[in-house]
C-alpha cells in the first residue's frame, strides 16, 4: 500500500508515543486534583467514626495528607514512575494487583457482548437498510428500538427472573457455580480460555451458562445502535452512483451491497465499533451489579463511593489506556480498509 | 416523431435494438404521483441517437429505464419497452442481469462518482467481464489491461493497480468506458459523459468513444443537453420536453427544426460569428405540454 520512508516511519512513531504519554500524563494530572476536591474523607473511612484525634492523626500523616498538595503530587507522580500505584483501601491489595484480576472478567463479558452485538447488529442493519421500508425494516426498527429505550437493567432483570429462575436455562449471578470457584489455574484470567486450557470442561460449561445472559444482554444494548448506523450508513452508500454503476454492469445484488457498498462503510462501522466496546471495557457497571460479575465496572464503582484516590487513578488510566489503544488500532485498520487514507 | 416499425410489417432482419412505444415513467411521491415521462416512443438500430433537452426533460430517466434501474419508487409502464425481442419490462430480474453490462450498457456522468471508491479500478474493470465470462482472475486482469489499452491508456498495468481518486476526470472516463463496453454489449447509453469534464479532455474521450462504437457496430444513445455536439456527433436528434419528445430530426437537419421548444433551444446558444449582448431565454407556452 503506501511507501513511507523508513525515517519518516520512525519519526511518525515517536511523534505518537509522544502523545499517548502526554495524553496519559494530563489526565493523571487531571484526576489526581479533582480527587483533591472530593468531599470524602478518607481518614474518617478508614479509622471509623469512633477513632480518637491521635489515631486520625497518625493516619493523616502515613497518608501523606499533611504534605502540600503539590508534594503529594510530586510523591505520587515519582511512585507511579517506579511501579508503585499504591495500596486499594477496600481490598488491602496492590492495586495493580486487583485490577489484574478484575479486569480479565470485564474483557471476558465485553468481548463476548461485542462480538454478540456487532455479528447480530450489523447483518440486521444491513437487511434493514436494502429492504428499507418494507416489513423487515419495520421489525428490525421494532427490535432495535427496544433496545434503545428500554433500560438495561430491566431487561437484565427480566432475563435472569426468566431464563435463570423460571426455565432454568442458564446460571445465575457470579463467573460460575460457587462450588467451581478457583478450580482452574488462572492463566488469562478469561475463564473461558483457562478452562479449557486446563482441560476442564464442566468448569467451561458452567462459565458459558454464566456468561451467556449477562452477554447477550449487554450485547442487544450495543446491538440496538450498531444496527441503526449501519441502516443509516447503507442507505448513504446504496444512493451512491457506483453502485449503480456496479448494477449497470449486471453485478448480482448480493456482491453490489456487500462486495461494494459494504465495503465503503467499513470505516466508519470501525470507529463507532471501537468505540462501543471501549465503553463496554470501561465496565458495565449495571449489568456486572445485576449479575454480581465481579469486573471493572463494579470495582470502580466501589471505590468511586469511598474515594479511594488509589485504586481510581489506575482506574481512570487504564480506561484512557484502553481508549487509545483502541483508537490507534481503529487508525491502522483505516489505513488497510481505505486507499484514500494512505497519503 | 419516429418511425416505429409496426410488428406486423417488421422484419425479423430489420428489428430494432432498442423499441420503446408509450414509455411512460411516473414517481411515486409522499403525495400523489408525479408523471416524469408521459408516453416516449423511438427505436435504436445501429446508430448513435441523441436525447437533448434541459434539465428535469427527462432524458436521463428514458436511458434509465431501458437498463430498468430507476429507484424503487418508480412506476414504468410502457406499451412495448424491448431490447430485441426481450420484453425488458416482464423480464425477470435475473434476465435483466444477465442483459445488463452483457448487451445492454451506460456510460454515467461523473466518474468521481461513478467508480467504487474503495477498489482498484483494474478491479472494477475486472469485475465487469467476470460477472458475464466464467474465467480465471488472470484473464478478467489480461482482458481489463487489453481494455484499458483500447481507450489510449499509456501504461495500463500501471493504472490498473491505482484507485480512483487517484486518476484525473479524463482518465477516469475513460476507466469507466473500458468498464462499460469490456463486455461486448450491443447497446450503450451515455448519460451525460462528457458534461463533468473540462473542454479539452472533452474531445479526447468523444473520440475515443466514437471509435469504439464504430468499431463494434454498437448502437448508442447519447444523452446530453450540448446541442453543438450532438450535431457534429450523432445521427439523429431526439428533443424532449417535460417527459415527451416534442420532435425528432437528424442531425444534419437540427438548424431546421420546427418546433417552437427545439427553435427556442437553438436560439438560445452562444455564438462564436456573432456579437450578442444577451441570450434569448425560451418563452415557455402552456400548449407544449400536451401531447404532440
Amino acid at each position: 500500500m503506501g511507501r513511507f520512508f523508513k525515517r519518516n516511519k520512525i519519526k511518525r512513531a515517536a511523534q505518537s508515543l509522544a502523545s499517548v504519554l502526554v495524553t496519559l500524563l494530563l489526565l493523571v494530572t487531571l484526576t489526581f486534583f479533582l480527587g483533591q476536591v472530593m468531599p470524602v474523607d478518607v481518614v474518617s473511612r478508614l479509622v471509623g467514626p469512633d477513632a480518637d484525634q491521635a489515631t486520625y492523626q497518625a493516619t493523616y500523616e502515613r497518608l501523606g495528607l499533611d504534605q502540600p498538595i503539590i508534594v503529594q503530587f510530586g510523591i505520587y507522580i515519582s511512585r507511579m514512575l517506579q511501579g508503585d500505584f499504591g495500596t486499594a483501601l477496600l481490598t488491602g491489595h496492590q492495586v495493580l494487583d486487583d485490577i489484574v484480576r478484575v479486569f480479565p472478567a470485564t474483557i471476558e463479558l465485553g468481548t463476548l457482548a461485542l462480538l454478540i452485538g456487532a455479528g447480530i447488529g450489523v447483518p440486521l442493519g444491513v437487511l434493514a437498510a436494502v429492504q428499507r421500508n418494507r416489513p423487515a425494516d419495520h421489525i428490525i426498527r421494532v427490535v432495535t428500538l427496544l433496545g434503545h429505550s428500554v433500560p438495561i437493567f430491566w431487561i437484565g432483570l427480566m432475563g435472569l427472573l426468566l431464563f435463570y429462575s423460571y426455565l432454568g436455562w442458564v446460571g445465575g449471578g457470579g463467573r460460575v457455580e460457587i462450588y467451581y470457584d478457583g478450580l482452574v489455574e488462572t492463566r488469562t484470567g478469561l475463564l473461558l480460555v483457562d478452562s479449557l486450557l486446563a482441560g476442564d470442561t464442566e468448569v467451561f460449561w458452567s462459565a458459558v451458562r454464566h456468561i451467556i445472559l449477562p452477554a447477550t444482554v449487554l450485547g442487544y444494548a450495543s446491538m440496538a445502535s450498531l444496527c441503526r448506523l449501519t441502516r443509516s450508513f447503507m442507505i448513504d452508500q446504496l444512493s451512491q452512483e457506483y453502485v449503480t454503476a456496479a448494477r449497470v454492469k449486471g453485478v448480482s445484488e448480493w456482491n453490489v451491497i456487500w462486495h461494494h457498498a459494504f465495503r465503503n462503510i467499513r470505516v466508519q462501522l470501525l470507529t463507532v465499533i471501537a468505540l462501543t466496546y471501549g465503553s463496554m471495557l470501561e465496565g458495565a457497571v449495571l449489568i456486572e451489579t445485576i449479575f454480581a460479575w465481579p469486573g471493572f465496572g463494579q470495582y470502580l464503582t466501589n471505590n468511586l463511593l469511598l474515594g479511594d484516590m488509589n485504586a481510581i487513578m489506575v482506574c481512570v488510566l487504564l480506561v484512557g489506556v484502553i481508549f487509545i489503544t483502541l483508537n490507534m488500532l481503529a487508525d491502522l485498520l483505516y489505513k488497510i480498509f481505505d486507499p484514500r487514507t494512505v497519503q | 416523431m419516429s418511425s416505429t416499425p409496426r410488428a406486423s410489417d417488421a422484419a425479423a432482419v430489420q428489428m430494432p435494438l432498442i423499441e420503446a412505444r408509450d414509455l411512460r415513467v411516473a414517481f411515486q411521491m409522499q403525495r400523489g404521483v408525479f408523471q416524469a415521462i408521459r408516453g416516449v416512443s423511438f427505436s435504436l438500430g445501429q446508430e448513435k441517437l441523441a436525447i437533448v433537452g434541459e434539465s428535469g426533460s427527462g432524458k436521463s430517466t428514458v436511458g434509465r429505464a431501458i437498463m430498468r434501474l430507476n429507484p424503487p419508487s418508480a412506476i414504468v409502464t410502457a406499451e412495448r419497452l424491448a431490447f430485441k425481442d426481450v420484453d425488458l419490462l416482464s423480464a425477470s430480474r435475473k434476465e435483466l442481469r444477465r442483459l445488463r453490462g452483457r448487451h445492454i450498457s451506460m456510460i454515467m456522468q461523473d466518474p468521481k462518482y461513478s467508480l467504487n471508491p474503495v477498489a482498484t479500478v483494474g478491479e472494477q474493470i475486472a469485475e465487469a467481464y467476470r460477472t458475464h465470462h466464467k474465467v480465471s482472475n488472470r484473464e478478467a486482469r489480461e482482458r481489463a489491461l487489453t481494455m484499458l489499452e483500447a481507450v489510449q491508456i499509456r501504461s495500463p498495468k500501471r493504472v490498473y493497480d491505482l484507485y480512483p481518486h487517484q486518476v484525473s476526470g479524463g482518465m477516469g472516463q475513460r476507466i469507466m468506458i473500458a468498464m462499460m463496453l469490456i463486455s461486448d454489449p450491443e447497446v450503450l447509453i451515455a448519460d451525460e459523459p462528457t458534461s463533468a469534464l473540462d473542454v479539452t479532455v472533452r474531445l479526447q474521450i468523444l473520440a475515443i468513444l466514437d471509435d469504439m462504437v464504430k468499431e463494434r457496430g454498437l448502437g448508442m444513445i447519447f444523452i446530453s443537453h450540448d446541442l453543438n455536439l450532438v450535431r457534429s456527433f450523432c445521427d439523429r436528434v431526439i428533443i424532449m420536453y417535460a417527459g415527451r419528445i416534442v420532435e425528432t430530426v437528424a442531425a444534419a437537419d437540427l438548424d431546421n427544426v420546427q418546433h417552437p421548444y427545439s427553435r427556442g433551444l437553438l436560439n438560445s446558444l452562444p455564438r462564436l460569428d456573432q456579437k450578442r449582448d444577451r441570450l434569448p431565454v425560451i418563452q415557455r407556452d402552456d400548449s407544449w405540454l400536451e401531447a404532440v
